[in-house]
């Protein structure tokens, strides 16, 4: 096997754990900790009792991931009780997005993941008060510069990370899932519209993202953004998928709801990569589905070799020149589809000359 | 490097073909014109950089500190305390203390009595079943003590010092052959001892009650808090099973006998 798919094999074939020498062992766990799905593995692995099939030391290395993992959970917990009691007072909807609403919901996507940050989405109308509710109550604004922060407020689907000054946690604030520059005239309004309770009543603040919702934009979030983790995000699309996909009615509609959102061509890319990469099963009469009727056979064949590679590990054993080249073409694409031409060529102007001047001299 | 590798590290297994390494690290030159003037290194963790460089004479005590680095950002199946650690007679004696207390020159002077050494700076406690696992690497030395271990026998090997670094002049003491070749044998603790060197000190040494110094052990480990309940048991069981002591001393006799009365008492 060619050691630059080995841990995108292993999440597709665990039962494969057996077949693995141990100078594959020893590559395979620095992918999987350069692409952080580590614990994600630990948990196909355990599924498919596969853990007593590989060294003892490859084993120590999944395991501490896997338990690390476990107390990523309390620790989100503990910060969404904080942030429940912050917003309580306002009465509006929140909903959490990603591995918090992954967590939260008990979304099998949650299992083995780390989490970096807790991702919210709310009305647009209330972004000034909720803002200010978290700066009274201890959160603390980042990206304190003026460029920065008419980048995120003039240009972006979310405010400036907020942190915790006491705890170092940080909180995105989202007023919609894309931000307005790309275009997409995606309907915050009805995501929010179409939330749904959690069970937990310690949670009972929050809502999370309907089914259909919440694949699509853990699909948007990917396909439109740097691509830096991008096969932690695969795996997490490829364990909704398997999980929701198998509720009757899911597909049709999903698809008839990403019409309506403009998300076609996000959802079109999740079937496809993680079918392809994942072996996640999808439907035969949606593989078949044109899901984006833009696609031509040339530009499928185009976006295949970059993805293909984009989605490998960032670590030595795939770092082959194609692969770096996939990784950046993914990346410059998302800036691409982000912002017209108009805005990114001064942004990355910005970013390239002017920025680290301003940094060096705020460092002195 | 390749002096300081061979000065350290000559009691030690090279790794064969197709073996699975735990951490993949390098020291080497960056790309570009610091690899030529006033030439500098970079530490690297699989691919990854997470210091800033530093001048290239630096090299061995950055691979030091690095190999620190790795093991207590990620050996989580591990307590790791921030302390020396010592054997004798199947017994471990665990020495907590902050940089600059002495820790890692008493751990010296007692290795080069009748200790096994089993680390200087990290106590690896196995979750699985409270026992400490050595990692005998070499002894980190600074400024004075550089010379006081050099002093303390001839079969003490100290490699190469370096001046100006962030923590002042720096060298290693070679981890004793027979505590590389025991690296597998873990061993129950039965001795917790913070020590602290005080200069012209007279020596005292005091029991200390078990929570305290279970909440002082707490303060000093590096992944408490990622271990929750797991980290609290078997810090709990180490407590439990451990006679604790602080100990003052002014030099390494004093504080030989108030070991010694301690551990044989």
């Amino acid at each position: 096997m060619a050691h630059s798919d080995l841990v995108v094999t292993l999440l597709r074939e665990p039962g494969n754990a057996a077949n693995l020498s141990t100078g594959e062992w020893d590559v395979l766990v620095r992918q999987a900790r350069h692409a952080d799905v580590m614990g994600q593995l630990h948990a196909r692995l355990s599924d498919a009792e596969q853990l007593g099939n590989m060294p003892e030391a490859a084993r120590q290395h999944l395991e501490t991931a896997w338990n690390l993992s476990l107390r990523h959970r309390l620790a989100v917990h503990w910060e969404l009780l904080g942030i429940a009691d912050t917003l309580a007072p306002l009465a509006i909807p929140v909903v959490l997005l990603k591995g918090a609403a992954y967590y939260a919901a008990g979304r099998m996507a949650s299992r083995g993941r780390l989490f970096t940050d807790v991702d919210i989405l709310v009305p647009k109308g209330t972004l000034d008060s909720v803002e200010q509710v978290f700066i009274r109550n201890g959160w603390v604004p980042t990206h304190m510069n003026a460029y920065d922060q008419r980048y995120y407020r003039a240009w972006m689907h979310e405010l400036p990370p907020m942190q915790h000054a006491r705890r170092g946690t940080l909180i995105d604030i989202h007023h919609t899932l894309l931000p307005p520059t790309t275009g997409v005239r995606c309907d915050a309004a009805a995501l929010i519209a179409a939330a749904q309770p959690l069970e937990d009543a310690e949670l009972g603040v929050f809502k999370v993202l309907a089914p259909s919702d919440m694949l699509l934009h853990s699909a948007t979030h990917l396909f439109y953004g740097e691509f830096d983790r991008a096969l932690r995000e695969l795996v997490d699309l490829d364990q909704l998928i398997r999980e929701l996909g198998a509720e009757p009615g899911f597909w049709p509609a999903t698809i008839a709801r990403a019409r309506q959102l403009d998300l076609l061509n996000p959802l079109h890319h999740a079937v496809r990569y993680t079918h392809l990469l994942l072996g996640t099963p999808i439907p035969e009469e949606v593989l078949r589905t044109a899901l984006d009727p833009s696609m031509s056979a040339v530009r499928q064949r185009l976006l295949d070799a970059l993805f293909l590679r984009a989605f490998r590990p960032d670590h030595a054993s795939c770092n082959d020149a194609a692969t770096r080249l996939a990784r950046w073409l993914a990346f410059v694409r998302s800036h691409w589809l982000r912002m017209p031409i108009h805005l990114l060529v001064p942004h990355l102007l910005y970013k390239a000359v002017i920025a680290p001047h301003k940094e060096e001299a705020a460092a002195q | 490097m390749s002096e300081g590798l061979s000065t350290l590290y000559p009691d030690f297994e090279l790794v064969g073909e197709d073996e699975f390494i735990d951490f993949h690290v390098s020291v080497a030159s960056p790309a570009g014109v610091r690899r030529w003037i006033r030439p500098q290194v970079n530490f690297s963790f699989d691919g990854r950089v997470p210091f800033k460089p530093l001048p290239a004479d630096q090299a061995m005590p950055m691979l030091e500190w690095g190999l620190n680095w790795v093991i207590s950002n990620h050996a989580h199946q591990y307590l790791m305390l921030h302390a020396a650690v010592v054997e004798r007679d199947g017994r471990a004696m665990i020495l907590p203390a902050p940089p600059g207390s002495g820790k890692s020159t008493l751990c010296a002077g007692l290795v080069n009595r009748d200790w096994r050494l089993l680390s200087d700076e990290l106590a690896l406690v196995r979750l699985t079943d409270g026992l400490v696992v050595p990692i005998s690497r070499p002894v980190s030395l600074k400024n004075r003590s550089i010379e006081i271990v050099r002093g303390l026998g001839k079969n003490v090997v100290v490699g190469k010092a370096c001046a100006d670094t962030g923590k002042g002049t720096v060298a290693h003491m070679r981890p004793p052959t027979e505590s590389v070749r025991r690296m597998d044998e873990a061993v129950h603790p039965a001795w917790v001892v913070f020590p602290q060197f005080i200069q012209n000190g007279e020596l005292s040494c005091e029991a200390r009650g078990k929570s305290t110094a279970f909440v002082e052990l707490v303060h000093n480990a590096f992944n408490y808090n990622v271990l929750g309940l797991a980290g609290f048991n078997t810090l709990g069981g180490l407590v439990e099973a451990c006679d604790i002591h602080r100990i003052s001393y002014g030099s390494l006799e004093q504080a030989y006998a108030a070991i010694d009365a301690l551990t044989r008492g």
